[in-house]
């Protein structure tokens, strides 16, 4: 169901598409030798080809073209065989060449879909439209000189992904949910970081709204939207000030609005009428881009396993609910944690710790799964010992304490703690005779009527044998001894 | 020494090897002819420290027996190859005084096998002319003259180069050609000059003008010293996507002087209204040489080469209005100030760029913009390929085709400055065979009533400079072309 916005004269539907830019990971730039790395000294990774000198040629990556023929077929899009480069022209400081290549009319990836999980448990399918790639800009650094701008090229011709949607996507959540379902594929895949905080994700906004039903409205562009936050609030603050113009008779006017995270507002950066004529044409420094099918098919064979797949497998096979299925599934190393912990154990006992306690201590300590101290096998462990009833649930959460300070394997904690389960009903029973000879009075009330003691004994005997009594043995003796 | 001078290349290289003279001799006679030829203005930047220290090195290695295909042999750069630690402008103001970090990959070969540099040659302002009238340091002069004695343009845009070339002042050159900026200079100086086919010879390092056509190639005194020169460049570059990854075969070997399997090809379309008679005779006399020496003359049409000079002026404005967008004052070259970036970006541009480049810059980005793409550049691509695909039935019929190389010989400085588009007309000739990628050469072969040098061209088709060199080979020795540059003859008198 469209998610409806409320207004003065009715609802109105809110009508999203969106263009994500996602830097490829990719040793190198799309058409130089310069490294990608983030983070080094302004200008330090910039080439010859980088910095526009003259008669510097360019040519195309290879392996950013396997990386985009990746993304195509994890996005379920068509690979085109032939795509061109084109130029798309703009003066610039940021911007060397005096044109960005780009993929105009002939993207390198066509039309596809993904789907987006929603809060209520639903589905939804959002078309792409294509995929091409481009060149990154450099950066104008404006706060370095009172009254010069500095330029950093490091950034300047990296390998970006543009990807188009859809206008399929109704409101923030879904907008939201289709950003991180995106990120989440492209971080699987291994051809994006999804940094957001770093630029090596970032998304544009094409908002519209109208009466349900109608045409579609005009829209206005947001850009500059870099996190999956921004993304929400961007679409709340535009969605309620185009439909206050409305409401007020007034129209909305097509353009380019930039999103400002620190005062949550939208502001017009550019109208149609200002809108570049960018002249594209092919570049003819560089030839169409043919790929052979065997070359696709190849790739095609080296995908990992994505994202939904794997939520329907942990369903199936491990019978996860549909809820632990999807936070395992988030990240891909979170995933491969949880199976190799799961090989040969009880998945759901594995997927419990997994969420429970190892992702609440690592999200505490902000922290992710691959720098866990407790490795996959070392929490597999743990839960042996659980299963042999080595040690009881209640003890296995202090062995894990242990685990996540020291490293140390959970059957040495064990052995040296002394914290093996006691399974011997001798000595229960001695405790459990202790627990009733001392405290006669309540034994009277639970025989007179108070069920609700029981949990006291048990607690007792428990805390006599310092939590290493069998749970299962107390209850049966402390049933018998109490009756 | 001025024998040294006048010399080929094919000849001083078995001259340096008999130790006939050293490479320091050679070169020094050049620097010396240079000198005595300042007054055509051809080199934008002289070199004559680093020539003589290139000749010394290139001595000590043919002693040690280890001497290259060129080695010791002067040789004059266009300015629009970037070398390494020396100024290059394209002829432009906008670029001068910078200095690449880099070398151009066709002048690194050159000078792996030994070549040595003279200088940097002047060109019409990042190529664009006829008449080498529009660089930003000045006029080059032909060293030839009419019987008026005026001083006489040498052609575009290669011009510096060859210029030098005629005037002895340089045994070869490089030089470039996008629409016919090696062949219609190389026609007027009354030397040989060679377009390969587009991907021949790297780009790299090369200045662009209009990336799809421009192509680095030869001038020289003989066809063999071309073909020879043009060994050195060619060859696949991974630095430039458009070189083609082909054997580069022994072009010299081609010139065997035997074309009786051969049929060449008579345009008819390139006999054009108002065509001088001189230039009319001269190709009849061009057809009745190869047939003398066993070729079979044809006649072929290649029926869409009117529209070639409007193709030609769509396409290459479009790309050179994009490819000098990097010229903007923010990284290198020259910057004229503003209040604020835009007008710093005007300031620049319009300050660092002469008018036929603006013009150019102002028609490229026309038929670029929204609303006019389609009508302009998208149609221009679709005569492109008809004009290709004329020469691909020609060459059915046909292994070469001979034609005139320009429609007029060099024409006084000042000339044609009124009318871009009879400037324009200078390329007719030689803008189909660029359009189409081909290789074409144009070798001299006879004088004009007036005493001044007419070339014939040959096209072949693509990746057949082979059999181009080879009837080049035998248009040059019919013709058997030895006149001077009066300029020289009156000095040597």
């Amino acid at each position: 169901m469209a998610q409806l916005t409320k207004g003065e004269t009715g609802e109105w539907e809110t009508v999203i598409g969106m263009e994500v830019h996602a830097q490829v990971i990719a040793e190198s730039k799309l058409f130089s030798g310069a490294s990608t790395k983030f983070g080094a000294d302004p200008n330090s990774q910039v080439s010859l080809v980088d910095a526009a000198m003259p008669g510097m040629l360019p040519v195309l990556n290879k392996y950013v073209v396997e990386q985009a023929i990746k993304t195509g077929l994890g996005i379920n899009s068509k690979i085109n065989r032939t795509s061109v480069f084109a130029r798309k022209n703009y003066f610039y400081p940021d911007l060397p060449q005096g044109y960005q290549i780009s993929q105009f009319d002939q993207p390198i990836v066509g039309e596809g879909k993904i789907e987006i999980d929603l809060k209520d448990g639903s589905v939804k399918e959002i078309g792409i439209t294509r995929m091409h790639l481009e060149q990154d800009a450099g950066k104008s650094l404006h706060d370095q000189h009172p009254t010069k701008s500095y330029v950093d090229l490091n950034r300047s011709g990296c390998a970006l992904m543009e990807i188009v949607s859809e206008p399929d996507i109704r409101g923030p959540e879904e907008a939201a949910a289709y950003i991180s379902k995106l990120r989440m594929i492209l971080r699987y895949l291994g051809t994006c970081d999804g940094n957001m905080d770093e630029g090596s994700m970032r998304a544009d906004v094409n908002i519209s709204v109208r009466k349900p039903g109608d045409e579609l409205g005009t829209r206005a562009e947001i850009k500059n939207v870099n996190s999956v936050k921004a993304v929400q609030q961007s679409i709340d603050f535009e969605v309620a000030r185009q439909i206050e113009i409305l409401e007020d008779g007034g129209e909305i006017k097509q353009e380019t609005r930039l999103w400002d995270p620190d005062k949550n507002e939208t502001r017009s950066m550019r109208s149609k009428e200002e809108a570049h004529d960018y002249r594209y044409f092919p570049d003819p420094d560089l030839l169409p881009l043919e790929l052979a099918q065997e070359q696709i098919d190849a790739i095609k064979k080296t995908l990992p396993e994505l994202p939904d797949e794997k939520k329907h497998r942990f369903i199936d096979e491990f019978g996860l609910s549909a809820y632990d299925a999807s936070v395992l599934i988030a990240e891909r190393p979170r995933a491969d944690y949880f199976e190799e912990v799961a090989k040969d154990r009880d998945a759901k006992l594995a997927a419990n710790w997994v969420i429970n306690e190892l992702l609440g201590i690592l999200n505490k300590n902000e922290q992710d799964i691959t720098d866990s101290p407790i490795k996959a096998e070392q929490l597999g462990g743990l839960i042996d010992l659980i299963a042999d009833n080595t040690i009881s649930g209640k003890i296995a959460k202090d062995v894990f304490a242990e685990m996540y300070k020291t490293g140390n394997d959970a059957a040495a904690i064990v052995e040296e703690k002394g914290l093996k389960q006691v399974t011997d009903t001798g000595a229960i029973e001695a405790i459990v005779d202790e627990v009733i000879s001392e405290n006669p009075d309540n034994v009277e009330a639970y025989k007179g009527g108070k069920d609700k003691l029981f949990g006291f004994f048990v607690g007792q005997v428990m805390k006599k044998s310092q939590g290493k009594a069998n749970p299962a043995a107390v209850n049966e003796l402390l049933k018998k001894k109490l009756s | 020494m001025s024998d040294l001078t006048h010399m080929s290349i094919a000849d001083a290289l078995k001259g340096l090897e008999s130790k006939d003279f050293t490479a320091v001799e050679l070169t020094q006679a050049h620097i010396d002819a240079m000198a005595a030829t300042k007054d055509l203005n051809a080199f934008v930047t002289e070199t004559p420290e680093i020539a003589l220290k290139q000749a010394e090195e290139s001595d000590k290695r043919r002693e040690a027996g280890k001497a290259g295909a060129l080695d010791g042999i002067p040789l004059a750069i266009k300015d629009l190859f970037c070398t390494e630690g020396v100024q290059t402008t394209a002829s432009s103001h906008i670029l001068e005084g910078f200095i690449p970090q880099y070398e151009s990959t066709v002048t690194a070969k050159l000078f792996a096998d030994g070549a040595v540099m003279l200088g940097k040659t002047s060109l019409d302002e990042f190529a664009m002319g006829s008449g080498n009238t529009h660089s930003y340091f000045g006029n080059v002069i032909n060293p030839w003259k009419g019987s008026d004695a005026k001083d006489l343009v040498p052609g575009g845009s290669s011009g510096g180069s060859a210029a030098i070339v005629a005037a002895r002042g340089a045994m070869g050159a490089t030089g470039t050609d996008t629409g016919g900026s090696i062949r219609q200079p190389a026609s007027f100086c009354g030397i040989t000059g060679m377009k390969p086919t587009y991907g021949r010879c790297s780009r790299w390092g090369v200045i662009s003008f209009a990336s799809s056509l421009d192509q680095p190639g030869a001038f020289a005194r003989s066809v063999e010293d071309c073909a020879l020169l043009l060994n050195s460049m060619a060859g696949h570059d991974p630095k430039d996507s458009t070189s083609a990854q082909k054997d580069v075969p022994n072009f010299a070997a081609a010139i065997t002087g035997d074309i009786k399997d051969l049929k060449i090809g008579i345009p008819k379309e390139y006999r054009m209204d108002g065509m001088p008679e001189e230039i009319a005779k001269l190709w009849q006399q061009g057809a009745e040489w190869l047939k003398d020496s066993g070729a079979e003359i044809v006649d072929v049409s290649l029926p869409h080469t009117k529209y070639a000079l409007a193709t030609y002026y769509i396409i290459a404005p479009a790309e050179a209005s994009s490819n000098l967008a990097r010229y903007d004052g923010v990284r290198y070259g020259q910057r004229v100030e503003g209040e604020d970036l835009r007008e710093m970006y005007e300031n620049t541009r319009s300050q660092g760029f002469g008018d036929e480049v603006k013009r150019r810059i102002m028609i490229g980005t026309y038929v670029l913009s929204a609303g006019y793409y389609d009508a302009y550049y998208i149609k221009a691509q679709k005569v492109r390929r008809l004009i290709s695909e004329d020469f691909t039935k020609a060459f059915e019929q046909c292994d070469a085709l001979l034609t005139p190389t320009a429609p007029s010989a060099a024409f006084a400085i000042g000339e044609n400055e009124d009318d871009p588009i009879k400037m324009y007309l200078n390329d007719v000739f030689t803008v189909p065979a660029s359009i189409a990628g081909l290789p074409g050469i144009s070798v001299p072969a006879g004088l004009d009533s007036n005493g001044l040098p007419l070339g014939l061209q040959v096209i072949t088709k693509a990746w057949d400079e082979e059999t181009a060199f080879r009837v080049g080979g035998v248009i040059e020795e019919k013709a058997s072309f030895t006149a001077l540059p009066q300029t020289l003859s009156q000095k040597a008198a």
